[in-house]
């Protein structure tokens, strides 16, 4: 293992992050607040309890797991499509390092600034809702299996994008979608059969519900269900990644 | 602005070779063996290229645009993966001991591709630490100053001129300490002088070791700076020659002899010369290859056939041709 190299490009990437504090950081952090104004204040005085917990409460747990997600992925995609577009991209593959290691210092380095973020958020969330962690441990798994996997996830689409469009593509139309209608915001308890079906068919509703499980000890789904998808997912990512390298696709004709 | 390139302190670093031979000028440091490259598109880039590069040598890389000599390059580099054959870096195989073959190297890319935002002190220790070394202020020092880039080491790359970009390139592949250096068109689109910079940076480095295998468009770099020259065309290695013997044995001379009086056409008595009239009949232009001349037969032959017609000359000069010409005959008659 050449952990120099690995070191060297994990440290290059937290550093980008620290360069653009204000749209990595700041950015989040005031949209998640904006989101507690709108949905705990404005909305949640008027529904009462969800699951036994307050509504400013109970979307917490969903709130930091958007954040994640969209981060997770814009950050990885952006790390390795950046080197691509601009050519610089030749340094890495020249270097005497293996596929694993440029992977791990990537997808470690937009993790690590996930799960900062996810804390951060989680220290915002406390200034304006009183809430309890009954599973701290379980919450940090949850935090990083999730900020890891979706890490990986915006690898996959910094390699596979062809112009900024593309990068884009994904985290809009699929990731956001999917996690606003995953349950961040409602229990899926509360929609019509028919939609609590379509709703199980949605891979991050068992995301949002473990997460919401370490929280509060409840969820729309068994908490082994979700731990289940959350290591499905990783094994897929990896399995693709894997596919990548072996192929060299996007990156070595 | 001239570099400042005693002393260049880049030597490479100390390794062992995969034969256990250590370092030793003139041995193989680079074989390439039947290596071919077809890209998905059905394009054969390389057919079968054999090719082995000495330890401390300048080797330029000479070709039509699309001959191959980019792919050859990203090729050995581990950028492009060969369909067949095999590429050897100090004795290790490229694919099977990538660590320690590409750890020998050091590339410079045709394009100017650097992040626009870090720095030039950041992104040199970067290119340094991915390739696995310790971090080394000192060297980076070293580097920088012999590139003429200290003063501008805090500098974001987007403030800095194309010919400082281009150094930054030199200085990023030269932060590990490599054996080869390879240098992909170094001046493309670089002014006169700051050619000839380049020119000095690269033979400081070769003084202290650094074997160098450049690419150029630009005849007259291989011609002022290379110990040996390849031809590449079509994917194929066309000639692989010293270059002082790939002029002596392509090269054509040219004797101009100028005439106190001008003539008509080429007289009778001198037919038997390969000789052209030109400048209106106020020249006569006479052909021949080093070669013959080595044997003697032609010039003095002609210069007595000359003072026997009584054809006077007031002048003479002879052209020796350049490693261009050579160049474009050779493709030409391969083609």
């Amino acid at each position: 293992m050449n952990l120099q190299s690995v070191k060297t490009i994990y440290l290059a990437e937290m550093s980008r992050s620290l360069r653009t504090v204000l749209q990595s950081i700041v950015s989040p952090v005031v949209s998640t607040s904006l989101y507690f104004v709108v949905f705990g204040a404005a909305i949640g005085s008027r529904i009462s309890e969800v699951d036994g917990v307050s509504y400013g409460a109970f979307i917490v747990p969903g709130l930091i797991m958007l954040m994640l997600l969209t981060q997770s992925v814009s950050t990885a995609s952006f790390g390795i499509f950046f080197p691509r577009f601009s050519g610089a991209i030749y340094e890495i593959l020249s270097a005497p390092i293996s596929y694993f290691e440029i992977v791990l210092g990537y997808v470690g380095a937009a993790a690590t600034k996930s799960i900062i973020l996810g804390l951060i958020v989680l220290a915002t969330a406390r200034l304006f809702v009183p809430f309890t962690i009954q599973y701290p441990l379980m919450m940090l798994l949850f935090l990083m299996l999730t900020a890891v996997t979706f890490s990986l996830l915006g690898f996959i689409i910094g390699i596979w994008a062809d112009g900024f469009e593309k990068l884009q593509l994904v985290p809009l139309l699929i990731v956001t979608p999917l996690t606003f209608l995953g349950g961040t915001f409602y229990s899926i308890d509360m929609l019509p059969p028919f939609w609590q079906a379509v709703t199980l068919l949605n891979p991050v509703v068992y995301l949002v519900s473990g997460f919401r499980w370490s929280f509060y000890g409840t969820g729309d789904v068994s908490i082994w269900a979700s731990l289940f998808i959350i290591m499905l997912f990783l094994g897929v990512a990896l399995a693709v990644i894997s596919r990548i390298f072996r192929t060299g696709y996007r990156l070595k004709p | 602005m001239t570099l400042s390139t005693p002393p260049l302190p880049l030597t490479m670093a100390k390794h062992g070779s995969a034969s256990g031979s250590g370092i030793e000028a003139g041995a193989p440091i680079i074989q390439v063996e039947n290596l071919s490259k077809i890209y998905g598109s059905g394009f054969q880039a390389l057919k079968e290229v054999n090719l082995t590069i000495r330890r401390g040598e300048i080797f330029a890389l000479l070709g039509p645009n699309g001959a191959g000599k980019t792919t050859l390059i990203s090729v050995i580099c581990g950028l492009v993966n060969a369909t067949a054959g095999n590429v050897r870096v100090d004795g290790f195989d490229n694919v099977s001991a990538y660590r320690e073959a590409r750890e020998r190297i050091g590339l410079v890319p045709q394009e100017l591709t650097n992040e626009a935002f870090t720095t030039v002190w950041d992104t040199v220790s970067f290119s340094r630490g991915l390739f696995g070394k310790p971090s080394d202020p000192t060297h980076i020092e070293n580097v920088l100053r012999a590139l003429t880039l200290w003063e501008k080491r805090d500098n974001r790359l987007l403030e800095l001129s194309g010919g400082m970009k281009r150094r930054v390139l030199i200085a990023k592949a030269l932060s590990h300490q490599p054996q080869v250096l390879f240098l992909d068109e170094p001046t493309a689109g670089v002014d006169v002088e700051l050619r000839r910079e380049m020119w000095e940076v690269v033979r400081g480095l070769r003084d202290q070791g650094v074997t160098i295998i450049l690419t150029t468009h630009y005849i007259e770099e291989a011609e002022e700076m290379a110990d040996r020259i390849g031809v590449i065309r079509r994917g194929e290695l066309v000639l692989v020659e010293n270059k002082a013997t790939l002029m002596q044995q392509l090269g054509r001379k040219e004797l101009t002899l100028h005439l106190d009086t001008p003539l008509d056409g080429v007289p009778p008595a001198l037919a038997g010369h390969d000789l052209v009239l030109a400048e209106e009949g106020h020249a006569l232009v006479y052909t021949y290859d080093v070669t013959r001349q080595d044997e003697g037969t032609g010039i003095a032959g002609l210069l007595a056939d000359l003072e026997a017609t009584g054809i006077r000359v007031k002048d003479l000069h002879t052209r020796q041709s350049s490693l261009e010409e050579i160049f474009v005959n050779l493709v030409r008659e391969s083609a």
